[in-house]
């Protein structure tokens, strides 16, 4: 498995020239290769969504996707939402609601709900429960994150009709 | 937000400030264990087998491998425990002659990247003849049952037994006897970060530090300085951000033994991250036990007496430090639960079999024996024609101090207040009238309580109770105001999750009369913090908060005396608040920084009444305390596929004072999701032979938001006199009620059917089950 591709992984606006074995997930390449540690890993079989990252604004779980398939694609991660030390409105809205305890399935969950609101503005409340059934949180018991992305999409709507 | 309560004296206790925590955790700046770069990457190789003889051990060329042979002078894993026919058995940190469950490490992989250590591993050829194992913990009470551990007859690894005198003439003359046998299906606590170690060897001072995943630092320091023999001094435990624990990372970890021994033989950097299989297969489970109850009651339905046959099976081996006798032995002593009955009988055993170790989760025996009490309170109801609210009304306790048939002493609480709490939150009467309507439409509803009591916050009285070999219990906090008036609290407890920064900051806040993001709290780092016993047990707020509060009394006198001499006052007109001393009733006032100041530059002019700078110590060792709530649910059984939905849920919990609500109510909430997903989802199953068919998140299933209801709290604050915080210990409450609440609701909803379900997680398949055998059986 010494075989090795060259690829460019573009995170948060930054470029990465890294050289990736075929079978490196992107996942491993963010946090390896890439140096960026904020996207964690949970199950590495696509089930908890720990490692949501948005690849070309879209919601994609790390682990399933190989590095070599990301080339050249925009890959935001929880390391791009603060503006500096400013923190943006979905992050503000998991700490006035509590939305994380331990943090580790936080940056999956921001990322999944960031990439949904970008999608789909006016998602609604029942809606947006099915999407956040796609991570899984064992410490908060969901109700302060569902909170937390009502609230922001809330926001959302009311700055459009405003 | 909750305002503080008025005249209270309080500032920031009672307020739902912000967690501190909350910014690195939201910025991907967060720094967990995995996140460490490594020159070695390690991969266990585990047993494929259940049970079994190893006959060889091969290892492709050239390869870094190591086995027991080469860790021959590390001590086994031997925990103790001086009571109730405890056995003790060893468990070496790799497997040596014989392996004892599917997943046991067998041999470490040592490589640059973890890819190249998994094809190594790969490679490694193990030959195991395989011996019978036994899976089940009642099939290995049989005579003819293989033995997991020679020297363990039977398999029983520890027999508690307990009769209160008088039980047989209690139990022989009652007007009623009902019976229950309950089973509850194996767990994984599931942190989303699941364990990892990093150790790295420093070649100057020639000590190694551990960074893992771990709720109880300084002991794992301690036993793995024990095992590998070295000074303790040698060796430091970093427990950094860690990733949810519920009790599954207070155990010592055999891997991480081995992460320590592999630093300093390659004096390097080594890490294992442990990835989920192994976690759902080897890391520690809990809750698969088996409890028969019977209840007398007299002809008033008042409780008279309860006897209790309690197997735990326990796994393979003892985890250290508390033993695999935690659960039979906690069963065993809370069974009573809240109710007033004086005639106890229990037999509880904790049982070896050829399957992964198990260890505390979240409220260890206390889900189960609280199902357990509650389904008996509800067939007990039944058979006496009673409403389920009427008869726990009769027997739950009322008068305080309570002693309980198993002598725990129970401080003040509201058990009948807060059902009645939750019962009219939910308007039973109005309810009752819709389950019957909806009946007619084939649609089956149904209600279920839960009254328990959550003993929290106890030292080493109760520790030692159960003959423990280590006895934690107690709690040492520093309190150090600096020179510019900054402090800092370090810590032994030690938080994951669980906002203690912020809490225990709310705390030394108010003593001292500064805001608390003047206190900054160090926990987690064996070199930084006094020996402490971590954070489990529901305690650390209890305990730690405790200690905190009275180191901050020291620091408080200090402060006074100085302010005294500057302000030329009388200490008794001497206040601290808003960041300075201030003559009561005055303007007269100096700043916290000059007497910080004046405590190291100008002590001289103290010396003789105090010494010269503001570091305080304290510990605090309490007997301990008991929360209370009733957990109570609505739900809806679809009769076709089995398939339950939670409509309502209601808690009505008192935890004394509350020093943070929002996050009070965060523990209260994600306990009460894993009680949900225990009483509907989650199981670790084996086959007959001890493989285990529940290797991914696909198979165990933890719930998503999607099955957690909303949920209603209501609280209560008694504030206690057992604890100097007045606060109660709530960490563990949400999980221990909701499995019970949910079966009573799921039971309530099939009466019509004449079917009882009496096993967890109640599944569609098991709900079905139960409801085809009432057809062909018809009651």
């Amino acid at each position: 498995m010494s075989e090795r591709d060259e690829i460019t992984l573009t995170i948060n606006g930054k470029r990465h020239a890294i050289r990736v074995e075929p079978r490196r997930t992107l996942v491993d390449a963010i946090r390896e290769d890439c140096g960026q540690t904020g996207t964690h890993i949970g199950c590495e079989h696509g089930v908890c969504g720990a490692c949501t990252v948005l690849v070309d604004g879209a919601p994609v779980r790390s682990c399933l996707m190989f590095a070599v398939q990301a080339h050249g694609k925009e890959i935001r991660t929880v390391e791009g939402l603060a503006k500096g030390d400013e923190l943006n409105a979905l992050q503000r809205a998991f700490m006035e609601n509590h939305g994380l305890q331990c943090g580790f399935c936080t940056p999956g969950f921001l990322m999944l709900i960031t990439g949904v609101l970008e999608r789909e503005p006016d998602i609604t409340d029942e809606e947006l429960i099915d999407v956040l059934s796609s991570n899984l949180c064992r410490c908060t018991g969901y109700q302060n994150i569902v909170k937390a992305a009502r609230a922001v999409a809330g926001e959302m709507r009311q700055r459009r009709t405003a | 937000m909750t305002a503080p309560t008025k005249g209270s004296g309080l500032t920031w206790v009672g307020r739902s400030i912000r967690r501190v925590e909350d910014p690195a955790l939201l910025t991907g700046r967060g720094r967990f264990t995995a996140d460490l770069p490594a020159a070695h990457r390690v991969r266990f190789v585990r047993s494929p087998v259940a049970a079994g003889r190893i006959d060889n051990i091969t290892l492709p060329d050239g390869a870094t491998v190591f086995t027991a042979a080469d860790l021959a002078a590390v001590k086994p894993i031997v925990p103790a425990l001086h009571k109730f026919g405890y056995v003790p058995v060893a468990q070496p940190v790799l497997a040596t002659d014989v392996v004892r469950f599917v997943g046991e490490p067998i041999a470490a992989v040592v490589a640059a990247t973890e890819p190249e250590a998994e094809d190594i591993a790969d490679d490694v050829t193990v030959t195991i003849s395989e011996m019978s194992a036994i899976i089940d913990a009642r099939a290995a009470l049989l005579d003819d049952a293989p033995h997991v551990h020679a020297q363990a007859a039977r398999n029983v690894c520890v027999e508690g037994k307990m009769e209160t005198p008088g039980f047989a003439a209690a139990q022989t003359t009652a007007h009623r006897r009902v019976t229950i046998e309950m089973r509850s299906r194996r767990q994984n606590a599931t942190p989303l970060e699941a364990r990892a170690g990093h150790a790295v060897f420093d070649p100057i001072s020639e000590r190694v530090t551990l960074t893992c995943a771990t709720q109880m630092p300084h002991l794992m320091r301690t036993a793995i300085a024990d095992l590998i023999g070295m000074p303790e001094s040698d060796l430091r435990v970093v427990a950094p951000d860690v990733g949810g624990g519920f009790g599954q990372k207070m155990s010592l970890v055999p891997e991480y033994v081995v992460l320590v021994w592999l630093a300093r033989k390659l004096r390097s950097s080594v890490a294992w991250t442990e990835d989920r299989r192994e976690n759902l297969m080897a890391s520690f489970h809990s809750r698969d036990q088996y409890i028969r109850l019977e209840g007398a009651f007299d002809a008033d339905a008042k409780f008279v007496a309860l006897s209790a046959e309690v197997i735990a099976n326990v796994g393979a081996y003892s985890c250290y430090p508390t033993t695999c006798a935690v659960e039979p032995l906690m069963a065993m002593a809370e069974l009573p639960g809240p109710y007033d009955l004086r005639a106890y009988a229990c037999v509880a055993r904790g049982v070896l079999t050829n399957t992964c170790p198990m260890a505390p989760y979240r409220g260890v025996s206390r889900p189960v024996i609280t199902l357990a009490l509650e389904r008996l309170m509800d067939e007990a109801a039944a058979a006496f024609g009673l409403d389920p609210l009427d008869i726990r009304r009769r027997n739950l306790i009322g008068k305080f101090p309570y002693t309980s048939a198993t002598g725990l002493v129970f401080d003040e609480g509201t058990y009948r207040q807060t059902l009645d709490m939750a019962s009219e939150a939910l308007d039973v009467p109005a309810f009752r009238k819709r389950q019957v309507q909806a009946r007619t439409k084939g649609r089956y509803l149904g209600i279920g309580f839960a009254a328990f009591s959550e003993r929290t916050g106890y030292g080493t009285p109760a520790f030692a109770a159960r003959g423990m070999g280590v006895t934690p219990g107690w709690e040492t906090v520093e309190l150090t105001m600096d020179p510019s008036g900054y402090l800092e609290l370090r810590i032994g407890a030690s938080p994951h999750g669980q906002g203690l920064r912020t809490t225990l900051a709310q705390l030394v806040a108010d003593e001292l009369g500064v805001a608390p993001d003047r206190i900054k709290v160090i926990s987690g780092d064996t070199d930084r913090t006094p020996y402490g016993w971590g954070t489990f047990a529901s305690r650390s707020l209890v305990i730690a908060g405790g200690a905190s509060v009275l180191a901050a009394r020291k620091v408080h006198a200090k402060l006074k005396t100085i302010a005294t001499r500057l302000l030329e006052a009388a200490s008794d007109d001497i206040v601290l608040e808003n960041g300075a001393a201030r003559v009561a009733g005055t303007d007269r006032a100096v700043p916290i920084e000059t007497l910080a100041r004046a405590a190291y530059h100008q002590s001289h002019l103290f010396k003789g009444e105090i010494d010269a700078g503001l570091s305080e110590s304290a510990t605090y060792d309490p007997a301990g305390t008991f929360s209370n709530a009733c957990h109570a649910a609505i739900v809806e059984v679809d009769a076709d596929t089995g398939h339950v939905t939670i409509e309502r849920f209601v808690i009505a919990e008192d935890a004394g004072r509350l020093v943070n609500p929002m996050i009070a109510d965060g523990q209260v909430v994600g306990g009460v999701a894993q009680g949900i997903g225990n009483a509907l989802l989650e199981e670790i199953v084996y086959d007959d032979s001890g493989n285990m068919l529940t290797a991914t998140l696909a198979d165990f299933l933890p719930p998503t938001c999607r099955e957690i209801p909303p949920i209603e709290l209501l609280h209560l604050e008694t504030l206690s006199d057992a604890t100097i915080t007045k606060s109660k210990g709530l960490g563990e409450g949400g999980a221990i009620g909701a499995p019970a609440a949910v079966l009573n609701a799921i039971n309530d909803a099939l009466t019509p059917f004449g079917v009882s379900i009496n096993e967890i997680p109640a599944t569609p398949q098991r709900i079905r089950a139960a409801l085809r055998q009432a057809r062909k059986n018809p009651a």
